[in-house]
């Protein structure tokens, strides 16, 4: 009804990153994110340079600046937990505050660990949205197949992304009739306890789990009908192009360049 | 009793993907009275029932349920006052006795344990399932389950009843106890359902609705009879 | 559309962990799954992929099921006691290695370099925790019905609490939230969270209860490797639940500890020591610099929108022709 495939933030397109390949992409998402990881605090001039890249990426993608950014956001109330960094972190005092009788000191260096966790998190953030939102999961899994994601996991991924979008419209299906018969009369306050309320979700999913556990033997029964004998066989990937494998090698050397460079500036 | 206690004008509704399911419905229902909403799938009909409790909200119109514009103000009262019975009993049922089940919407509306246990008594009474009442929702037969799923509801005293296809999927004894289970509900309903031997045995007034328009609303005698009409909206006429 | 999927706040961003934290809790987490494998080819056979990817799919979306808490906020669940009960350890294990593992890489939910510490909090350590707890109190209970009630609830609880404990250590070893704030406070939250947990868990046992008693029974036909995942259950949960306050009380000895191994300071930094006051060769400030990289970025960006528009309009060219 409302249609669940809208959850995917995948979004269909023909921009040179969705036509790029799965194993091109994959790959470079992650050395990108454990580049950023390796990055020291502090290096601005560098998270600026990568910044360039991933808005360069997310326009070539054609997936819309504002909701690139607006996604990438998503990590940054995690950030909570770096802020007593600001704090904590002796060195050459900025400002002091007085807080319920404690007197808490911002310190130079504590800012620019603080300031740099949260840029690193969001460059990274934003590499994962691109992919995510230029690769299917299909895709994506065949990537994660060439990276020697085990064919089972692989398989029962696969398999738990075909019957998402059926469970959560079925979920969907609970909470809407639970919403209906949940009324109230004129003046009245309204009943149950946060407990019951617990306990009526517990329901729901007790008996979504349930359904799903006659489902996939229902699913079992039909893969046994067109000759599944436990063996998960697909189809050999057609080798990389000589193309991908330019892009693919390309981007590694960028990125350890990068890094050699966040190196050289601290060295 | 409102006079009228189903009043739609003019409800336009398109899903947020842009798809228009309901243009321009209009419709008032009559204390006590019973109608049928027919129309092939996707006609609006579904979209419609869902309008009806507050689920969905039009983006122009307006309905009345007893005199009640049904807006985020009065939701929970709305709610209180029409009875939605979706079309798959098990999204309905997710507790684990029918007790539990059946006892939600007096809960919720903070009715104390005397009160509770009559209103649930009551309700299963009227279902003809008052022995079910310790026993687990999911074990029961698919009548059963619609039967419990009509008690969720009347539990809650409702004066409107909404039903989605109350009779698919059953088999014809188990459909013929459920025509006769809804025969005796006094309250105001609007069922919609591609059963049409059921329409013209039970339900007086018929709404005829394709592309999220009204196309017919009459007698169901007339309705029924005529065959170009029914033809056009991909319903079959009854042979006899 | 994202609402949907907000569960449990226990998911870890990338950026967060040091890259030591986040790569050896990779390889943990590997050989668990790995393990889980194997054990639940025994078990499952050739049944397994159906199974686990239904089930997965369905704690997947079992996580929208919320209920209203107060003031607009509401209590989700994660899941991990759920499946574990049901499904056993093992396969518990796989069902939320595919669930946490997809929210990462595809709705950003927790991050991709940092899932292997949040496999190790979700998939292993709630899982196991989970699986020992419930055994310890229906083996208590002795088949009662208030022993599967009660360790279905006390095994969600505390699947939530050691995770959420498992979390903060990580955080703190990372440098990232000294131990004797991110212990008590992600304890604190999620002590709280895990009784929205609990209950959920409950209702959804009761119902299991009520309709399929039998998939409720654990203990029955599961070999050696249930018994040393109860102890390492217990093991894992007794660890964090010593070394967490352990090291909230006294976060210099942590650092201690950590320093005689020259382990910490390996897993603080990334790769070196930061020196805050680092210069480009040639150029003396480092504001300069961060001006030139932007300017050079802005360049790459304008070139990369030039170009787009460019292709954009050939694009349009060939379909008009």
């Amino acid at each position: 009804m409302s249609g669940a495939n809208s959850l995917t933030p995948f979004l269909a397109g023909s921009s040179l990153i969705h036509a790029l390949d799965a194993r091109v992409k994959v790959p470079l998402t992650l050395a990108f994110i454990l580049t950023v990881s390796f990055l020291p605090f502090g290096v601005w001039p560098v998270y600026v340079l990568l910044l360039a890249l991933t808005v360069s990426a997310a326009l070539l993608s054609e997936i819309g600046l504002a909701r690139f950014l607006r996604r990438s956001l998503l990590a940054l109330p995690f950030a909570l937990a770096a802020l007593p960094l600001l704090f904590t972190i002796p060195g050459e005092a900025l400002a002091r505050f007085s807080l319920f009788g404690l007197t808490l000191t911002l310190s130079g260096p504590g800012l620019v660990r603080f300031a740099s966790i949260a840029v690193k998190s969001w460059l990274s953030v934003q590499a994962a949205v691109l992919m995510a939102a230029t690769t299917d999961l299909p895709e994506m899994l065949l990537a994660l197949r060439a990276l020697k994601l085990p064919r089972l996991l692989a398989a029962v991924i696969g398999l738990m992304w075909r019957y998402l979008f059926v469970l959560v419209d079925e979920a969907g299906r609970l909470l809407r009739a639970r919403e209906a018969r949940s009324g109230s009369r004129e003046g009245a306050p309204r009943g149950g306890g946060l407990a019951w309320r617990a306990r009526v979700a517990g329901g729901m999913a007790g008996s979504l789990l349930l359904r799903s556990l006659e489902r996939s033997d229902r699913v079992y029964t039909a893969m046994l009908a067109r000759g599944y004998d436990g063996e998960v066989r697909s189809l050999p990937h057609p080798p990389l192009s000589a193309r991908a494998w330019g892009i693919l090698a390309a981007g590694l050397l960028l990125l350890a360049l990068i890094l050699f460079l966040s190196r050289w500036m601290v060295a | 009793m409102h006079h009228s206690p189903v009043l739609i004008e003019n409800l336009v509704f398109r899903y947020p993907d842009g798809h228009a399911a309901l243009q321009g419905v209009t419709l008032s229902v009559a204390a006590g009275e019973k109608i049928a909403l027919v129309g092939p799938n996707g006609a609006g009909k579904s979209t419609l029932l869902l309008q009806l409790n507050g689920i969905l909200t039009p983006q122009s119109g307006r309905i009345e349920i007893c005199g009640l514009e049904v807006n985020p103000k009065n939701l929970a009262r709305v709610r209180a006052l029409v009875g939605l019975v979706f079309q798959l009993p098990d999204d309905q049922l997710f507790s684990p006795t029918v007790y539990d089940d059946v006892a939600f919407g007096p809960i919720y509306q903070g009715l104390t344990r005397e009160e509770i246990d009559r209103r649930v008594e009551a309700a299963l009474d009227a279902v003809h399932m008052r022995d079910y009442l310790k026993r687990t929702s999911y074990h029961l037969s698919v009548g059963e389950k619609k039967r419990i799923a009509i008690a969720t509801v009347l539990s809650m005293q409702p004066e409107v009843l909404v039903l989605d296809e109350p009779t698919a999927g059953l088999d014809p004894r188990a459909r013929r106890s459920l025509i006769e289970l809804l025969r005796e509900l006094p309250q105001t309903a609007i069922i919609a359902t591609h059963d049409l031997a059921m329409v013209r045995e039970l339900l007086p007034r018929t709404v005829v609705m394709d592309g999220g328009r009204v196309i017919a609303d009459g007698p169901t005698a007339q309705i029924l009879a005529d065959e170009a009409l029914l033809e056009a909206h991909g319903l079959e006429a009854l042979k006899c | 559309m994202l609402p949907v999927f907000a569960p449990v706040q226990m998911h870890i961003p990338d950026g967060f962990l040091s890259t030591l934290v986040s790569l050896v809790l990779w390889v943990v987490s590997a050989v668990f799954i790995f393990t889980a494998l194997r054990q639940v080819n025994k078990t499952l056979g050739e049944r397994q992929v159906p199974v686990m990817g239904v089930l997965a799919a369905a704690i997947f979306a079992g996580q929208m099921l919320n209920f209203a808490v107060t003031g607009g906020t509401s209590g989700h669940l994660l899941g991990a006691a759920l499946a574990t009960i049901v499904l056993g350890p093992w396969a518990a294990v796989l069902v939320m290695t595919a669930v946490v593992a997809t929210q990462a890489l595809i709705f950003q939910d927790g991050g991709v370099l940092a899932l292997g510490a949040n496999l190790f909090n979700m998939a292993v350590v709630g899982v196991f925790v989970s699986y020992a707890v419930y055994r310890l109190v229906t083996g208590l209970a002795r088949g009662a019905r208030w022993g599967v009630f009660l360790g279905s609830a006390t095994a969600a609880w505390t699947s939530i609490f050691i995770a959420s404990l498992a979390a903060a250590l990580q955080l703190a070893l990372s440098g990232t939230s000294p131990a004797n704030i991110a212990v008590p406070a992600m304890a604190g939250i999620h002590a709280l969270i895990g009784l929205g947990e609990a209950l959920i868990t409950l209702g959804a046992v009761a119902f299991l209860y009520a309709a399929r008693r039998d998939l409720l029974n654990l203990a029955s036909g599961e070999g050696k490797s249930s018994k040393s995942v109860l102890i390492g259950g217990g093991l894992i949960a007794l660890a964090l639940a010593v070394l967490s306050p352990l090291a909230s009380a006294n976060p210099d000895g942590l650092e201690w500890v950590a320093e005689q191994k020259n382990f910490l300071s390996a897993a603080r930094e990334p790769l070196y020591a930061i020196i805050p006051d680092y210069v480009f060769p040639g150029i003396s400030n480092e504001a300069v610099a961060t001006i030139i990289a932007g300017v050079i970025g802005v360049v790459i960006v304008l070139g990369v929108t030039l170009g787009v528009a460019h292709l954009r309009r050939g694009r349009k060219a060939e379909r008009g022709s």
